[in-house]
């Protein structure tokens, strides 16, 4: 039954991409809805079946005669599954009623409406069908069919140039990606002789071929995620696709590349290394840093956002490589805390981005900006969009009472139970991760800080910004499930995390935890004795305190005066003078600096009457990431250096070609006898 | 501990401290004040003039910024909100109440966290050049001092192997006179990302309004009347919740830990001596030492953060020997 569930999922979405075809044909209301309505049912779908077989822990699976005559599909929803099943379905929710509204921007574009809505279908068909695949070839076939797909959303609006350079790059990436975890499954087939993933469950591994499959799934499933250093292509390609796209692709195709690496690592290879775990969690702290520190150095919002699912994904991978640590060092009980710790923000991630990209794509609606210093004074105008947004900035700069705080603090209750491991080395290196997630959760409040202040708050920096209106009621809508999920998941943890145990379950086996002992009230992810949090309690607290202060204040208060700000006693103060992006993030721009490539110049003009008297400053400002020339730009001129070495061969020459032929024929033969 | 009290009792007890603990604040500013004008040869005004400043600015009349939204009138009581849970949250004159299961420590770093992010914002708020200032060189400022803080809470929750801020001071209580030089290394971190969190003297400066040195005062220029009593009072609850989270946890002597009339008068009384004291010190401090500029002020907690860091290494190499 929630295996059929899960197939009317994939389906609507399918039927979603063919009915957009129809779009260009007939263009009114119904031909617009259509399409989001299927991929909203398609998404309440995935989350009754990827919730059912979480709560009851189920194990379906089933063959289907799809794909090559001699190789049937198998397919399988269990709690792992299931889970990611349920957050892809979530923000294919809320995308159903946020999408409608957005998409009428485009349909006075240059392409056709009906494009995108074949392959918004076939990309949430896509990544649902990787969620259920259960052999290597459908998986493949699947994350094909996601990425490919998902490379025509990038380059939609493909006129503009930067959209096709960062579609290509997308595309290199991902086959690069696709390549390796080929190559990882291709490892585990030849030890299960087969390529269901039942075959590779029941194989035993050496080793060292172990950490070879082991290796190849981090480097495929790590680019597809976006871990630094190879992260490149994520920044580039989320903010050019259209806003709903970007908040699917960061808030959950890069969660079904989490997926595929816990479903390699934690399942099909098991026997965890806690030496994996060390390089996850290294790769992962270096990602949730340098990611943030990026996040706020940027000014375009959507690549601000972009930089952050960085960080994110970082913070994702050091949960995960704190649970494998400790699988590996056989103190399941802690591993299970990093891995729901991992999942928990998985499922925070995906909302609050989400939440986050979809509030940039109300503003780039509006005032068709992306450049934070353009903006300004959007509480006045977009009021709900506003503080549907601040929801977002408060959940991820990881602030109590929501939902992003709660995973930040469960793994840094995983960070801090070193004390348990035996080896000296990882003892004194866990606390030094959670202190850089420190440092990362701080630095992410200043990044949110800086995008609220600049674009929302103060005042308007250009006449779009100035003019901007509300939203249609659709698009709010969508974002209003979002930022409720952010304050729902933040107030009750304890219930979440009683659904995701059985992933653990499904993954490690029964291990007894404590973390919900203490009823719905407590968390405790230890005992009640080592750490404890009350989420429900405190947002009573903080609503008490909150209404019965502004009672008491304001019973019989005179009416507010308004009045013009300080200004130094100098005259009016104008929107040119406030802060901008770039000054807001100086003093950590000059702290950190070395991080990032920044080039800095200031040209300034004189005056001819008096010669002291300056006329104009013209101030440049780049901000390069240091990937590029250290990893990319080597790496293109060595592709390139040998690809004119190659081209050498390339003589136009007929004879030449035929001397080659001749030539390898005759290798062949010897090789043959 | 005694056999388990009665949770009502508990409950009640946990609210009075509360109250208690924000109702004090303002108590300790004054002394703070009243030393230090003491200290340079000023006249000091009286012990309870915070009270009075308060009690001004609660009657006065809002006047708002023309620009000012609804984010800026609703921070003040977030951020009020947000300290007065703090404050439960602190174990003052006992340890063991109900209260303090609800957040532990890296909790209680949220709630500041939750507190500045909104200051921040409203900083923003009004769109003039001082109050983007202010928020910038505060959120610069706390993302230093964040982290260092937490580590230097992380040495002593793996000390005590807790983080609930009770049993910390439970273990510190029972576990004698040892000296152990991780826990040195952590107070003297804590100690200056409280100077730097608290906006003390070197890293901000609290009695100024010269528009260049400073960071909190900024942020909050545009606030009058009730919004900024609860600010004022906000900021006093912080100053005072990093004192007594400094004394209680490295000198918890005195603490109740049983909830009997005379050991609850012991602990008033052990807690005011000791935040007196301590209060005594941070003036000879704020008076010998002069401000920073604002770009030493990451080498002030790049220091801090390295003694955290030492004190947690010597911990998980030195004391818990594999």
């Amino acid at each position: 039954m929630a295996l059929s569930i899960a197939y009317l999922a994939v389906i609507a979405a399918l039927a979603s991409a063919v009915i957009a075809l129809g779009t260009d044909f007939r263009r009114n209301e119904l031909t617009r809805t259509l399409p989001f309505l299927l991929l909203g049912v398609s998404g309440a779908a995935a989350v009754v079946a990827g919730g059912w077989a979480l709560l009851d822990g189920l194990k379906l699976s089933q063959q289907l005669p799809l794909g090559l005559p001699w190789l049937p599909w198998h397919l399988r929803l269990d709690a792992l599954s299931g889970f990611f099943f349920a957050v892809v379905g979530l923000l294919l929710f809320a995308v159903s009623f946020y999408g409608p509204a957005y998409v009428r921007e485009f349909e006075s574009g240059k392409q056709p409406l009906s494009v995108l809505g074949l392959f918004t279908g076939l990309f949430a068909a896509g990544m649902l069908l990787v969620l259920l695949a259960d052999d290597a070839f459908a998986f493949m076939v699947a994350w094909e069919l996601m990425s490919v797909s998902s490379y025509f959303l990038v380059t939609y609006q493909h006129q503009n140039a930067p959209n096709r350079r960062a579609g290509f790059l997308y595309l290199l990436m991902a086959h690069v990606g696709a390549l390796a975890i080929l190559l990882g499954f291709g490892v585990l087939a030849g030890f299960g002789g087969h390529f269901t993933f039942d075959a590779m469950r029941a194989a035993t591994f050496s080793p060292l071929w172990a950490s070879i499959a082991f290796v190849l799934a981090f480097f495929g499933f790590g680019m597809k995620a976006g871990l630094v250093p190879v992260h490149a292509w994520l920044p580039e390609a989320h903010p050019v696709a259209p806003s709903h796209i970007s908040a699917l692709m960061s808030g959950v195709m890069l969660k079904v590349a989490i997926y595929g690496f816990i479903r390699v690592t934690y399942d099909l290879v098991g026997d965890i290394q806690w030496q994996w775990g060390l390089a996850v969690l290294i790769v992962g702290t270096g990602s949730a840093l340098l990611g943030v520190l990026y996040t706020l150095m940027q000014s375009d919002l959507k690549r601000l956002l972009a930089y952050s699912s960085v960080e994110n994904i970082g913070i994702i991978f050091m949960g995960l490589g704190l649970s494998m640590i400790f699988f590996g060092t056989q103190h399941p009980a802690l591993g299970v805390i990093g891995l729901i710790a991992a999942l928990y923000h998985v499922l925070n991630h995906a909302v609050f981005k989400g939440l986050l990209f979809l509030g940039a794509g109300a503003v780039l609606y509006r005032t068709h900006e992306r450049d934070l210093e353009r903006m300004g004074g959007l509480i006045h105008r977009m009021p709900v969009t506003a503080a549907l947004f601040l929801i977002g900035c408060v959940s991820i700069s990881a602030l109590p009472p929501f939902n992003g705080f709660v995973s930040e603090w469960l793994t840094f209750q995983a960070a801090l139970q070193t004390p348990k491991l035996e080896s000296g080395v990882l003892r004194a290196i866990l606390p030094i991760a959670a202190a850089l997630l420190a440092l990362t959760g701080a630095l992410a409040a200043a990044a949110f800080v800086k995008v609220y202040g600049v674009a929302f708050l103060g005042k308007a920096r250009e006449r779009r910004a100035a003019r901007a209106r509300e939203v249609p009621t659709g698009m709010l809508a969508g974002m209003g499930f979002l930022a409720a999920l952010c304050l729902v998941l933040g107030v009750l943890p304890t219930t979440v995390i009683g659904a995701l145990k059985a992933v653990p379950q499904l993954l490690i086996g029964e291990i007894p935890t404590r973390m919900t002992a203490h009823g719905w009230l407590w968390l405790t992810p230890v005992s009640a004795k080592v750490a404890s949090y009350s989420a429900p309690l405190v947002l009573t607290a903080i609503v008490i305190v909150f209404f019965v202060g502004r009672l008491l204040l304001r019973r019989n208060a005179n009416p507010i005066r308004r009045s013009a700000p300080w200004d130094c006693g100098f005259g009016p103060l104008n929107a040119r003078m406030q802060y901008t992006a770039a000054a807001f993030a100086q003093p950590i721009r000059r702290v950190f600096s070395g991080v990032w490539r920044v080039q800095e110049q200031v040209d300034v003009t004189y005056a001819s009457a008096p010669a002291t008297l300056v006329s104009g400053i013209r101030h440049q400002l780049h901000i390069h990431d240091w990937s590029w020339l250290g990893l990319y730009e080597p790496i293109g001129r060595l592709v390139l250096a040998g690809a004119r070495r190659i081209g050498l061969l390339h003589s136009g020459s007929i004879r030449t070609y035929l001397m080659y032929s001749f030539a390898t024929l005759l290798l062949l033969l010897w090789i043959v006898t | 501990m005694s056999a388990a009290p009665d949770p009502y009792i508990a409950w009640l007890l946990a609210a009075i401290q509360t109250l208690l603990f924000i109702a004090a604040a303002p108590l300790l500013a004054g002394w703070v004040k009243r030393v230090k004008c003491h200290m340079q040869n000023r006249a000091a005004p009286s012990l309870f003039q915070p009270y009075r400043d308060l009690l001004k600015l609660f009657r006065k009349d809002v006047v708002l910024a023309e620009n000012a939204s609804w984010l800026f009138r609703v921070t003040p009581y977030v951020v009020f909100s947000a300290f007065v849970l703090a404050a439960s949250v602190v174990p003052l004159v006992a340890a063991h109440l109900p209260t303090a299961a609800i957040a532990d420590v890296i909790v209680l770093v949220g709630f500041f966290a939750l507190a500045r992010f909104f200051l921040a914002l409203a900083g923003m708020d009004i769109g003039t050049a001082f109050g983007g200032m202010g928020s910038s060189r505060e959120m610069t400022i706390a993302s230093l001092a964040e982290p260092a803080m937490l580590m230097a809470v992380f040495t002593l929750a793996m000390i005590a192997s807790t983080t609930n801020l009770s049993v910390v001071i439970e273990h510190n209580l029972h576990a004698g006179l040892v000296l152990r030089p991780s826990l040195l290394f952590a107070l003297l971190a804590l100690v200056m990302v409280a100077v730097a969190e608290t906006g003390r003297i070197p890293v901000d400066n609290p009695a100024t309004h010269l528009e260049l040195t400073m960071v909190h005062e900024a942020m909050i220029l545009e606030y009058s009347a009730r919004h900024l009593a609860l600010i004022e009072w906000a900021s006093q609850i912080k100053l005072m919740i990093y004192a007594v989270l400094i004394v209680n946890i490295f000198w918890p002597w005195g603490i109740a830990e049983v909830f009997t009339a005379a050991a609850l008068a012991w602990g008033a009384v052990a807690i005011s001596a000791k935040l007196a004291l301590i209060a005594i010190l941070l003036v000879v401090w704020e008076t010998v030492i002069a401000k920073m500029r604002l770009f030493r002020v990451p080498q002030f907690l790049g220091f801090a953060f390295l003694l955290a860091l030492l004190g947690m290494l010597t911990h998980v190499i030195l004391e818990t020997g594999a």
